[in-house]
């Protein structure tokens, strides 16, 4: 996969996702993609060493409170904050995610969030779950769409990543295949179809929601709801 | 030769020109500290030799090294505690991250490899994880190299292989380079706490600026990587 050429996150999520100021809905988008694609994965470690850079150079204001070996007794003591378990064999998303071989970041953390996914009816050959989210914030699910099927056309109130996990879709002449991003915003109308050869499973990523244009507006209902 | 890139509070990089020889904050010939005067402030530039700090965590992790640790803990923890200050972390949680970042330090200095990042980027990585976790309450998962789906990078001739020293000149080379506008986002991306909407809030600037100023400066960056690699 890493031979052919790739659709890639935007450089400003890679760039925050080093920083850790990137919300937690895109940062499980970016690390999956980051398991499929190295190309990425170098763009994000150059983002961290420019945040070693700093902290090797931030001014040392703040003097510490206790000494170097008082953390050392701490830390053979053992004395370290609760670490949550780690997430359990996660059955809720085994169909799913056999199906669309699932990097680990997103098959750990649905089983971390720990619901189990409700498939909803979005329109002909068109289901989606969420995974974790609200309204007021960043919402993350998984769209599948059957072999071959067009999506009504549609607009977005604001911005949209869409990464392929299984089989492949077509959108304004661009073809995404597993590990591949797109990226939306208000600027874009797009009207996706899924590739013939296999059902096409989408992790999708939507800030704000999704707003019917023209003569589709009825029929994109469904969609607006994720 | 005088220091490619100067550090100025809060830790921006001014230009200078380009020299032939890669950045390097300084040599030797140096005199021991260097004094940058700002509009606010004067900032004493403690020398930085990533190599001996990198040498430091090896040395913990392979002999459990105390006086390594505590010389790493002088560096490193009232810096980790001034930057989370700077994200706006209040003081209690800054010492309790920076404490619970060493001791991180110590018990995973094993897990550190000294050829794929310097010291700093990877005790950076260990401070954003634990704030991430303690104030923000949110998770950020990581990519796991064991990871039956995961692709592998390409395997590189050995000459085309960038180690982390040659990452941290190419990343002071493109931060000195990048026009003030560029680095000023960059800086406020990784010292204050915010999404980019806030970001642009904050400049009086349309999210769309600060995105593709964003944008430009890892695209730079990414050309000095694309250089050598
Ligand atoms: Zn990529």
């Amino acid at each position: 996969m890493s031979d052919r050429l790739m659709y890639h996150p935007a450089d400003e999520s890679l760039l925050a996702y080093a920083a850790g100021t990137l919300d937690e809905a895109t940062s499980v988008l970016i690390a999956t993609h980051l398991s499929l694609c190295p190309h990425c994965r170098a763009a994000v470690s150059a983002a961290e060493s420019v945040g070693g850079e700093y902290l090797d150079r931030v001014e040392p204001s703040a003097a510490m409170k206790v000494s170097a070996a008082d953390v050392l007794a701490m830390a053979e003591q053992g004395g370290e904050v609760a670490r949550p378990a780690a997430p359990q064999a996660c059955e809720i998303v085994a169909d799913i995610a056999d199906m669309a071989d699932m990097p680990r970041p997103l098959r750990n953390y649905i089983s971390d969030v720990g619901i189990k996914l409700k498939w909803r009816w979005m329109g002909p050959g068109v289901r989606y779950a969420q995974i974790a989210g609200d309204d007021a914030s960043e919402k993350i699910g998984l769209l599948r769409i059957a072999p071959g099927t067009r999506l009504p056309r549609h607009g977005h109130t604001d911005e949209e990543y869409t990464m392929v996990l299984a089989g492949s879709y077509e959108s304004a002449s661009c073809r995404y295949r597993r590990g591949d991003v797109e990226w939306a915003d208000a600027a874009v109308v797009h009207q996706p179809s899924a590739g013939r050869e296999q059902e096409c499973v989408c992790l999708v990523v939507t800030r704000g929601a999704l707003k019917a244009t023209g003569l589709f507006a009825p029929i994109i209902q469904p969609l607006m709801a994720i | 030769m005088l220091q490619t890139a100067v550090l100025q509070w809060p830790g921006r990089w001014t230009k200078k020109p380009r020299a032939a020889a890669p950045p390097q904050f300084r040599d030797s010939s140096q005199p021991a500290s260097l004094t940058v005067k700002s509009p606010k402030l004067a900032v004493t530039l403690e020398p930085v030799q990533h190599e001996d700090f990198s040498s430091l965590v090896v040395s913990v992790a392979t002999t459990r090294d105390r006086s390594a640790f505590a010389r790493l803990f002088e560096h490193y923890a009232p810096r980790i505690k001034s930057f989370l200050l700077r994200q706006g972390t209040d003081p209690a949680q800054a010492e309790d991250l920076a404490q619970e970042t060493m001791m991180s330090v110590w018990r995973k200095a094993a897990m550190f490899d000294p050829a794929k990042a310097s010291a700093g980027t990877w005790i950076f990585t260990i401070a954003r994880n634990l704030r991430i976790d303690a104030i923000r309450k949110a998770r950020r998962p990581e990519f796991d190299p064991e990871d039956p789906a995961f692709v592998p990078d390409a395997e590189k001739p050995a000459d085309e292989v960038i180690n982390a020293d040659q990452m941290g000149c190419m990343v002071r080379e493109a931060m000195a380079e990048l026009p003030d506008e560029q680095a000023l986002v960059v800086r406020m991306s990784f010292f204050e706490d915010k999404p980019h909407a806030e970001i642009a809030e904050q400049l009086r600037l349309p999210l769309g600026t600060v995105k593709s100023r964003l944008r430009l400066a890892m695209r730079r960056i990414k050309e000095h990587l694309g250089d050598r690699a």
